[in-house]
């Protein structure tokens, strides 16, 4: 940025408050979401809430509170203010807010539910600011406020024929108290909402701006790298620098030990690799090339009992010592199979259905742990001084990232600032920022501010993978293909993936829900959809084979069993709705033309709830050179009012995609601790060739407020996928990825 | 250390860097250019797509040294203000997720669209096959590269 431009900015962040020292520009958008406003440097912005400013000038700020990692928030969490607001939204600026827990709850991502908990919060706001403004132009006109109304960001007293722009009461509005509740809009009446607007970035991404963490750039900056131990039980014992420092441009090397030893973490931090080794220099290519000259000794980890404090819930995690083998944990999930698991959930008489059965099936599932593959590889930029820590890049937590980093350099969190860039893809891989704390203790150490980038092998084999799990089946069906009982059994480690109350609980007089855990000191966290990506993978394939073997078709199959959970329910914790459930089935089955191409063409089905949405897929696929093709994948969702329809259905087209490619082909497996793939050539991703070649999505019309939308359409489809590729080879798949098994 | 003047975009940018330096470490660090985004470092991803004479490279895996007299061109560079036809469709469809693969997957597809213009499904699977979108916005791009062709 030109000197210029940064002198004006500084003074602009400074007149409204922002507290904004790094000068980076990039995160400050003052361009309008449709055409350019010119906006008169400094702006003095009226703040009405934490959510709306406005300049006497008349340029409206909206603040999008949540990280921005591909889902579409910096698009739809402002649509929903501005809609309450009744503003243009193609004259609105956004602005991504910082971490502000002042101002905001809840600033995160994961689970989907972004816009499921902003909804009401976000819509307060945008009412709020409107009554604001209309109660500061009833005051200046003196005028009753119930003859004030509002057009597209003017205010009208249409008795006396006087107007002005929300920007002309600004001013005065800042001053009014804040009133309590504001009535907030009908659904019928939204003119923002359900209509699709582009990402609001769109255009900077086409265009090459820096938006991401990785792009961050100060003078003086540094760049700095990690190396981690090469093996998950594995720590750092010693670090032979001499060759590295002789290499140009490097400037240190030196280990940082990532949380204190007496530390009570809690949910987000992680037990990833503890100590490691920094190494910091001019650029990029100088660090990596001294990283490879580096002599590092590590040594084995002991055994570890970790505490950990998650919402005031103390708890402990066993964190055994030793390098562990992928073969070892199949034989491991083999044994804890065979014994009694945690009872989660028993209805009627199990054992006694089991025993009258006419027919029983039994199937067993397996899973193998996946790493995220964020295509934008981990980094941050820190800058710690003793007075203040300025951090900024991209992370999904920064709350609780926050409050680790404050502990760790003993800082009230008053004296730490983080700001949030775009993601380059979370997946859940940056809930868990470990990787903010590094960069923030090399900063401190070398007293400037660094970029810490991590390398793709880096990345790759740091661990936090998504869990491996396995699932044991049993269906029992009566002498009339009825399902009388049901069992299941599932296992993770070191985390169970069981829902016990989920589909098909309630629809089945015996039922029971067993799980277990097995302690690994391979680190794991959420993977897009946790614990549902393999339990949708796995029942819904299940349930396909019950269907077939009750001679039933699948989605009647299904359709019965909801049918019974809607009419005569058993137990009274099932935690779906059945009538909404059905609807996603019928509609999917409508718009693929089940009925009519099931016997011809090699259709899947599948379908799942979680994240509080519902969907279901049809796959048609056929084999070809060998290889399974898939031509069309049909997808239906119920995720209450559509806020953003074409970010919602990219949403679901890369939730298909992504899940075809995790199904197929990804794997992470582990020989003596040490990851097995560690880069894009021996960790297969799904490509263009690979990806169904047609998609298509549909909503369930509805005026419920909105579910979750990042995560829901992704676990069904890999049993979709099995299914259809069942139909397709005459083969079952019961181990992922199914590439290795066709 | 050695002295490279680039032509970058239509200007010539001289850099004083180790001849070992990839062309995406220059463009990033060196210049700041940082359009062209880090994937992976072994030419396996896409995200580093720059064109050198109008072919699509990966600048990971490409010394600076091996440049000579070959003009290149990054993303900042395809066109004024997202005009060129890609990027224009790249808008219309609304492509991106998080958007951090996308300058490599358009720098792939205007080379594409370059060397043949009305390419088949099966020539954009080819030639796009070597840029990965883990947010799985392949079929956006099928399209938008349609939308481009008949531009």
């Amino acid at each position: 940025m030109s000197n210029q431009n940064r002198r004006s900015f500084l003074k602009a962040s400074a007149l409204s408050g922002g507290g904004f020292m790094l000068g980076i520009s990039f995160l400050s958008n003052y361009e309008a979401v449709g055409k350019k406003v010119v906006a008169n440097l400094p702006l003095d912005f009226n703040e009405l809430n934490g959510f709306v400013k406005i300049t006497a000038d008349n340029i409206i700020k909206i603040m999008s509170p949540n990280p921005e990692g591909g889902q579409g928030v910096k698009t739809s969490m402002p649509m929903i203010v501005a809609e309450e607001l009744d503003v243009d939204f193609s004259k609105i600026v956004i602005e991504q807010a910082d971490l502000d827990t002042k101002h905001f709850t809840r600033q995160f991502i994961g689970g989907s539910q972004a816009i499921h908990q902003g909804w009401k919060p976000l819509r307060v706001a945008g009412a709020t600011a409107r009554e604001m403004l209309r109660l500061a132009a009833a005051k200046t006109w003196n005028v009753p406020l119930e003859e004030i109304s509002t057009e597209s960001g003017v205010l009208y007293h249409k008795k006396s024929g006087k107007s002005a722009n929300y920007g002309e009461m600004a001013t005065a509005a800042a001053q009014i108290p804040v009133p309590k509740d504001v009535k907030l809009k009908e659904v019928k009446d939204f003119k923002i909402i359900g209509k699709s607007k582009r990402n609001v970035d769109l255009e900077k991404i086409v265009t090459g701006k820096p938006l991401f963490g990785i792009d961050t750039r100060t003078d003086g900056m540094l760049i700095a790298m990690i190396v981690h131990p090469p093996a998950m039980g594995l720590k750092f014992k010693a670090v032979n620098a001499a060759n590295a420092l002789k290499m140009k441009g490097i400037k240190a090397v030196f280990p940082i030990k990532i949380f204190n030893d007496d530390y009570e973490k809690t949910f987000f931090d992680t037990n990833q690799f503890n100590e490691v080794v920094a190494v910091v220099g001019n650029s990029t290519w100088e660090v990596m090339q001294a990283k490879k000259a580096l002599k590092i000794d590590w040594q084995e980890a002991e055994t570890l009992a970790e505490k950990r404090n998650i919402n005031s819930r103390k708890m402990t995690q066993n964190i055994p010592s030793g390098l562990e083998n992928s073969a070892d944990h199949t034989a491991k999930f083999a044994e804890m199979m065979a014994k009694p698991g945690n009872v989660r959930r028993k209805d009627g008489d199990v054992e006694a259905a089991f025993k009258n059965a006419a027919k029983v099936i039994e199937r067993t599932y397996n899973a193998p742990f996946l790493v995220h593959n964020c295509m934008e590889p981990m980094n941050f930029f820190a800058h710690v001084t003793e007075e203040k820590a300025e951090l900024l890049g991209p992370l999904q937590k920064p709350e609780f990232t926050e409050q680790a980093l404050s502990a760790r350099l003993s800082m009230p969190l008053e004296k730490i600032d983080i700001k949030m860039t775009r993601l380059g893809g979370g997946f859940g891989r940056r809930s868990y920022a470990h990787w903010m704390i590094e960069a923030a203790l090399i900063s401190q150490k070398v007293k400037a501010p660094v970029k810490l980038i991590y390398t793709r092998e880096d990345d790759m084999t740091a661990g936090i993978c998504r869990p491996s799990y396995s699932a044991k089946y049993r269906a029992a069906l009566d002498a009339n293909n009825n399902l009388i009982g049901f069992h299941v059994k599932a296992g993770g480690m070191p985390q169970s993936p069981l829902s016990p109350n989920r589909f098909p609980a309630g629809t089945i007089d015996n039922y029971l829900a067993e799980d277990f855990t097995i302690d690994t000191n391979i680190t794991v966290g959420s993977y897009r959809a946790p614990h549902s990506n393999f339990m949708a993978a796995v029942e819904q394939s299940f349930l396909d084979e019950v269907a077939e073997s009750a001679g039933k078709d699948p989605i009647a199959f299904r359709l019965e069993l909801l049918k019974r959970a809607k009419e005569n329910p058993v137990g009274k914790n099932n935690d779906y709705q059945p009538d909404r459930f059905a609807k996603v089935l019928e509609l999917v089955k409508e718009k693929s033309n089940w009925e009519n191409t099931k016997g011809s063409k090699k259709l899947g089905f599948s379908a799942y709830f979680c994240h509080d949405s519902y969907a279901a897929h049809v796959l048609d696929l056929e084999i070809k050179d060998g290889s399974p093709q898939i031509n069309k994948v049909w997808c239906a969702i119920d995720c209450g009012i559509v806020v953003n329809p074409i970010a919602a259905k990219n949403m679901a087209e890369g939730g298909i995609v992504d899940a075809v490619g995790a199904s197929m082909f990804a794997k992470m497996s582990f020989t003596k601790g040490v990851p097995e793939s560690n880069n894009f050539h021996n960790y297969r991703m799904i490509r263009h060739n690979e990806a169904p070649k047609a998609i298509e999505i549909h909503f369930v019309e509805s005026s419920e407020d909105p579910t979750g939308m990042g995560e829901p359409a992704y676990p069904p489809v890999y049993a979709a996928l099995a299914n259809a590729l069942y139909k397709a080879t005459g083969k079952r798949l019961y181990n992922q990825p199914f590439g290795e098994n066709i | 250390m050695a002295k490279y003047n680039l032509k970058i975009n239509g200007k010539t940018r001289a850099v004083d860097v180790d001849p070992s330096t990839p062309i995406l470490w220059v463009l990033r660090d060196h210049l700041n250019m940082p359009g062209t985004k880090f994937g992976c470092g072994m030419a396996m991803c896409g995200a580093c797509t720059v064109h050198l004479d109008g072919n699509a490279v990966r600048s990971c895996s490409m010394p600076v040294s091996a440049v000579g007299k070959m003009a290149i061109t990054t993303i900042e560079g395809l066109s004024e203000n997202a005009a060129h036809p890609v990027q224009k469709a790249w808008l219309e469809h609304d492509v991106a997720q998080c958007g951090y693969c996308q300058g490599g997957q358009i720098m792939s597809a205007a080379a594409l669209l370059k060397s043949n213009p009305n390419p088949t499904d099966e020539d954009i699977d080819a030639a796009m096959s070597g840029n990965i979108c883990r947010c799985g916005t392949y079929l956006r791009i099928k399209e938008a590269i349609k939308t481009a062709a008949k531009n």
